[in-house]
């Protein structure tokens, strides 16, 4: 292998990609090979950096130096003053917001200094459709050590010690699925990768398979010795993610040529192989029931979980499915052992596997929280932590209102709960969830009743209809919901918006339908008075809910300052907007549907709202 | 009638996969690819290619959302309207689109070269808002670039 001087890792994550960082690739290849550094210089691209709000991100190694938000037209600029001359390039640094000095590694950065990277390891560091990459950061070593060194339940023991949890949302203990799964009767199982990612709000497993997608299958291998009698694999990935499908595909027949999938891996007699299943866009293939009834061919509905999947799963065969970010951890924990593991995070799990959180747990953060991207913490930070000093606070500097933690199936968590610790039981308890990793922050100009509004139209369109609670209950919900942003609704309909929730948690048959009411119990909970506000006022405090509005021009700005620019009249919808070029324009309010297109376009902030 | 090539492709998947209803999904992929969307008559003849029933392949079709049950336009514009793009103003940038292209949600354009439709999360929420046309990801989406990106597909 060739030794370069300097490495410049370009993202190619799918953020940064349609950021364009492959013309940035090509324009550095380009200058370098006029400055003559070919032989000195490498452009390599990597996987997801995590820095997602920042892209097109560069990094140039050994020393970690940082790029962000690069344009092609900076790129001479940058190969003349930091690969010629050694210094790096002030104004493509990242600055902190309300800072003036900027940080030039990316280790210093506090986005990155507060994370503990196990599922992220290799992020930002390694050509993802590179199995040798792979191998050169320790990849499949965990496999070689398993395969030569421990018996399946060896590694069973080691994975129980550990204390991992299902990274999917539900949190249940991994070691002691795939021993449910081991003891089950039958001579053909199969190991599932859940990667039908559908949370509103969350991209952690799409950053992991574009950036590591081996990490995933070394995981599958060793889940699939563990068990035993598992000849196949299956990884289901939705369809609305093409390079994660494509960066499995690649690694998939990668590791066949390489001898670590298919007959007699590692001449220890041990077959295996792993087949990519593409969804077809449905949120509830998530769900490991509607999972394996779509790798089966069917329409994805969950069926009620009397026998386990784990007894009887994928065509009626003991089947153990685990979520993408839970199998990567399991060539960690081999490596480095299950006391390593249970080092970092909460509680014990060395009596009782549901008594701690155990290790590191990954959240896309996004939304109005000024470092969005991807983030991996021990178990145990407080969200205050994630929030304001991995996150950078809030956006334009304005005031937080809420986060909401584990997508459709969580729940809103107010301010005064910003010190709560993130592990499953402490966000089960405040009636939100870990979830798959979803933390979406809101602001003051986020109107809470809207956002609940937002998720129930979600699984109100996404229920898969099998089951009554969810499919009409859901659609009920919604419906008060909507009389009560329309400025209809009454205190009855607060009451009945709870009795609802309670009876569709109690009766549906999947935990979809079953968490689905979170958003708007934990919104009723917290943020009561603005439903009152709503229905006893008629106001919306966040002035989102445009029915409640009154919108009235002011005369002064208008004709001052504006000098009647007539652009909201263009932009009305209704023709409610009276008023000619220069003079001062009203809104008549007879004619005028509320939908605040005027309030949006003004460039004076002349149209006020009530 | 699927290609040769295609024809080719649903051979090698009739091996890789157990039973011939577990082929639906894949088979109905390989025919929105080349017709672009699944009319009921495409879908008969999925059916017989893969020796299932006809009303089997009906209700998977019109289960998942990512098959196109109308025609769509060459350029298939989807559009983020999740929290995290919803947070960004993504329903006014679909409005906007709209109004660009005179066209509705949900249909095409006359020349048959765009359609605009809502989607849900494309897990881009870092980057947010964001839209899709065809296989390719737009994200950070404004109304100054939107402008420029439909411009860059007529190219």
């Amino acid at each position: 292998m060739k030794n370069y001087r300097l490495q410049l890792m370009v993202c190619a994550g799918t953020g940064c990609v349609s950021n364009h960082s492959f013309e940035i690739k090509d324009a550095l290849e380009k200058e370098i090979e006029k400055q003559n550094l070919q032989n000195e210089a490498q452009v390599v691209l990597t996987g997801c950096n995590g820095f997602c709000g920042a892209g097109p991100l560069l990094v140039v190694q050994p020393d970690g130096i940082f790029y962000q938000l690069l344009k092609t037209t900076d790129i001479p600029l940058l190969v003349q003053e930091h690969l010629i001359k050694g210094r790096p390039v002030k104004k493509l640094l990242y600055t902190p917001p309300e800072e003036k000095i900027p940080i030039p590694k990316m280790m210093d950065i506090p986005f990155f200094s507060d994370q503990t990277l196990i599922a992220l390891r290799n992020r930002g560091l390694i050509d993802p459709e590179n199995i040798e990459d792979y191998i050169a950061r320790g990849g499949y070593k965990a496999l070689a050590k398993v395969l030569t060194s421990m018996t399946p339940d060896e590694v069973l023991a080691e994975i129980k010690a550990s204390g991992l949890r299902g990274r999917g949302g539900g949190g249940f203990p991994t070691g002691v699925k795939w021993e449910t799964c081991k003891r089950a009767h039958g001579d053909e199982k199969y190991v599932i990768c859940n990667a039908d990612e559908g949370d509103p709000g969350a991209f952690m497993d799409r950053s992991i398979i574009e950036g590591d997608p081996h990490a995933v299958i070394e995981g599958m291998i060793i889940g699939a010795y563990a068990i035993e009698n598992v000849r196949q694999g299956y990884i289901y990935v939705r369809m609305e993610y093409p390079l994660a499908i494509k960066r499995f595909q690649i690694a998939i027949k990668q590791a066949r040529e390489y001898g670590l999938l298919g007959e007699n891996i590692f001449d220890k007699g041990f077959n295996f192989d792993i087949e990519v299943r593409r969804g077809a866009g449905a949120f509830v293939c998530g769900e490991s029931t509607a999972l394996m009834a779509s790798i089966e061919g069917r329409p994805g509905e969950p069926r009620a979980k009397y026998i386990h999947t784990v007894e009887k799963g994928l065509w009626e065969r003991p089947t153990c499915l685990n979520n993408v970010e839970t199998w990567v951890n399991v060539p960690q924990i081999i490596l480095k052992g299950s006391k390593w593991f249970t080092s970092i995070g909460t509680g014990d799990v060395s009596i009782d596997p549901w008594g701690g959180s155990k290790g590191t747990k990954v959240f896309s953060l996004a939304g109005k929280v000024n470092n969005t991207g991807l983030v991996e913490v021990p178990m145990g930070i407080t969200l205050r932590e994630i929030i304001y000093i991995i996150g950078g606070g809030i956006r334009d500097g304005k005031k937080f209102k809420a986060v909401q933690t584990g997508g459709p199936s969580g729940g809103f968590i107010p301010e005064s709960m910003l010190d709560l610790t993130v592990d499953f039981e402490e966000l089960t308890k405040v009636g939100s969830m870990m979830g798959s990793g979803g933390m979406v922050v809101t602001d003051e100009g986020n109107c809470m009743v809207d956002m609940a509004k937002y998720f129930l139209k979600f699984t109100q369109d996404e229920s898969c209809g099998k089951c009554i609670p969810c499919r009409e209950g859901t659609k009920r919900m919604l419906d008060i919901l909507e009389k009560i942003t329309n400025g209809d609704g009454t205190e009855e309909d607060l009451i009945l918006l709870e009795e609802l929730s309670n009876m569709i948690v109690e009766s549906s048959l999947c935990a979809l339908g079953g968490s689905a009411p979170n958003p708007v119990l934990t919104t009723l909970k917290y943020f009561r008075e603005e439903y009152e506000a709503h229905v006893n006022d008629k106001k919306c405090p966040a002035r989102i809910c445009c029915q409640l509005n009154t919108y009235t021009i002011d005369e002064k700005i208008c004709l001052e300052i504006g000098h009647g620019c007539d652009v909201c009249k263009k932009y009305c919808p209704d023709g409610a907007i009276i008023g000619e070029i220069k003079k001062v324009h009203y809104i008549d309010p007879a004619k005028c549907s509320k939908c605040g297109a005027c309030y949006d376009v003004c460039n004076f902030n002349a149209v006020n709202i009530q | 009638m699927f290609t040769e090539e295609n024809l080719k492709k649903l051979e090698a998947l009739k091996k890789q996969y157990p039973t011939s209803r577990a082929l639906t999904l894949p088979a109905l992929w390989l025919a929105q690819e080349q017709f672009g969307w699944l009319s009921e008559d495409t879908m008969k003849y999925v059916a017989e290619q893969i020796s299932v029933p006809f009303n089997h392949v009906y209700s998977v079709a019109s289960f998942y959302t990512m098959y196109n049950k109308k025609p769509v336009g060459k350029f298939h514009i989807q559009v983020c309207t999740n929290i995290s793009c919803q947070l960004l103003d993504s329903e006014k940038m679909v409005e906007f689109i709209c109004t660009k292209l005179g066209v509705k949600k949900n249909e095409i354009t006359s020349d048959g070269k765009y359609s605009v439709s809502e989607v849900e999360c494309l897990g881009s929420c870092g980057t947010a808002p964001v839209l899709q046309i065809n296989d390719d990801y737009h994200e950070k989406l404004t109304a100054e670039n939107i402008e420029s990106i439909i411009q860059s597909t007529s190219r």
